[in-house]
């Protein structure tokens, strides 16, 4: 058992076209570093040149944004979903 | 406003509507009297605007400043063969009387900006954001706000989409509340790379069509304070909370954003095209006549295998998609000057770029990429 992170479409090409990855970590922050370490292009999607999450990416726990938990020190159990979400533009 | 009234022919086009006790007479007349705003009449704007107006919505406006092109048909299924080449609000106006003449349909053939944006949407009880860029969007969720309107709010990108109604006034979060501040250029993949299947459109085209028709009637659970993501490769929908950020800069206890604001259009711009290469540009047909040449140089395709597929340069020396060069630099041969080229120039522009950073010095963008390679060069490459 580990989390599972889901890599949506516009961030695949950054991790070499997976839809998810699964790894073992205590809070999110650990389990982003986690991801980047496997996947360092998506690094600069994430996260800024500050090494903070960038305003246009929000990260979710289940259903719950992590700005209103604890952010990346938010802990996360086996078999919880984490889920990267960006702005996407697309309308046309 | 005095209370709209249904003649004999409209009760007998929207008996299935009537028939039901949460729209009936009541729920039809406040669609008669109801106005909706569509921000883009493309993707999501073709299906909203016809099911708003086969719905009865008395008034819709459309924003768009675009024109019908053969390659939007795939998606945008308000237009037609017929109207290629037409401004996709008359397309768009032409089609909506058809299907439905008791409407009236506003058009505007602009670009909402700062200046026009408020007055634009002003009229109208609901605004739906259909657009396809960061600066439109923030735009119009920023006017929304002021103005105290629901903003139904869609967006694609390939396979997936985001739907879901920001209204602060009903105690909701905003799109700022969710993203503050839209990417920098170049940090998200350009509209035209990015693709999109023609049917997604239609799927959260017609969710916020829903919504819209569920404002103005009063009836349901409307999307506010929920994102719902659809994936259509997985055929999943995902429901996520979304909540009001008291610290947000438009709808937060203290704004920081108190005039609308114009960011840089970086979506859907092609780089300039000039019949003057520099150092570190091509043209394509220099390109042609320089490959017939024996100090022809190392040619390098940025594009993804895709794209290859479609269309390419004979005799290109290399594929490499732009986001993997980083980590392929050494593939390349650099003793050779090089030459480099994507679909519009773009990308190659950007990989000319991190190419001089790493050290290279003999390598060009082709400018205009293979789209201008078929109009200077090649005429029998299929463009895209």
């Amino acid at each position: 058992m580990a989390v599972t992170i889901t890599i949506p479409t516009a961030l695949r090409q950054f991790a070499g076209g997976s839809a998810s990855v699964a790894l073992d970590a205590e809070d999110v922050g650990a389990l982003l570093r986690g991801l980047v370490e496997q996947h360092p292009s998506l690094g600069k999607q994430i996260f800024g040149d500050d090494g903070k999450l960038r305003s246009f990416v929000n990260i979710y726990v289940g259903d719950e944004d992590i700005r209103y938990l604890q952010g990346e020190a938010t802990p996360v159990k086996d078999g919880e979903t984490v889920s990267i979400i960006p702005a996407i533009a697309g309308g046309a | 406003m005095s209370e709209a009234t249904l003649s004999n022919e409209e009760i007998r086009r929207y008996s299935r509507h009537l028939i039901m006790p949460e729209v009936g007479m009541t729920g039809q007349r406040q669609l008669k009297q109801g106005s909706v705003l569509l921000i883009g009449t493309g993707g999501l704007g073709s299906p909203l605007a016809l099911y708003l107006a086969a719905a009865g919505v008395g008034h819709i406006g459309l924003v768009d400043f675009d024109v019908v092109d053969e390659s939007n048909l795939q998606r945008q299924i308000v237009h037609g063969s017929a109207t290629v080449g037409m401004l996709k609000t008359e397309s768009a106006k032409v089609r909506l009387h058809d299907l439905n003449p008791h409407i009236e349909v506003t058009t505007y053939e602009t670009q909402i900006t700062s200046a026009n944006a408020l007055e634009i949407m002003a009229p109208y009880n609901v605004i739906v954001d259909g657009t396809d860029n960061f600066p439109t969007r923030y735009l119009t969720n920023d006017a929304a706000v002021m103005l105290g309107k629901p903003n139904v709010y869609g967006s694609i990108f390939r396979f997936e989409g985001q739907a879901t109604v920001f209204s602060p006034k009903d105690g909701g979060p905003c799109y700022r509340c969710l993203y503050p501040e839209p990417p920098p250029p170049g940090l998200v993949p350009s509209c035209a790379e990015g693709g999109v299947l023609g049917v997604l459109p239609g799927v959260i085209g017609t969710i916020q069509a829903t919504e819209a028709i569920k404002l103005i009637t009063g009836i349901g659970e409307t999307l506010v304070g929920r994102l719902m993501l659809y994936d259509a490769l997985a055929m999943r929908f995902r429901e996520l909370k979304l909540r009001r950020d008291p610290a947000c800069p438009v709808c937060g206890d203290n704004p920081t954003v108190t005039a609308l604001i114009d960011y840089d259009q970086f979506c859907g711009i092609l780089p300039e095209v000039n019949n003057l290469s520099n150092q570190y540009e091509i043209t394509p047909s220099e390109l042609a006549e320089w490959l017939q040449r024996d100090d022809r140089p190392y040619l390098l395709d940025v594009r993804n295998p895709y794209e290859v597929e479609i269309a390419a340069i004979p005799g290109t020396d290399k594929v490499i998609p732009v986001d993997q060069l980083p980590e392929r630099l050494s593939e390349l041969d650099s003793s050779r000057e090089m030459v480099v080229y994507c679909r519009s120039g773009a990308r190659s522009g950007s990989a000319v770029e991190l190419l001089k950073r790493a050290g290279f010095r003999k390598v060009k963008n082709m400018v205009g990429g293979v789209l201008r390679w078929a109009d200077d060069v090649d005429s029998s490459m299929a463009k895209y």
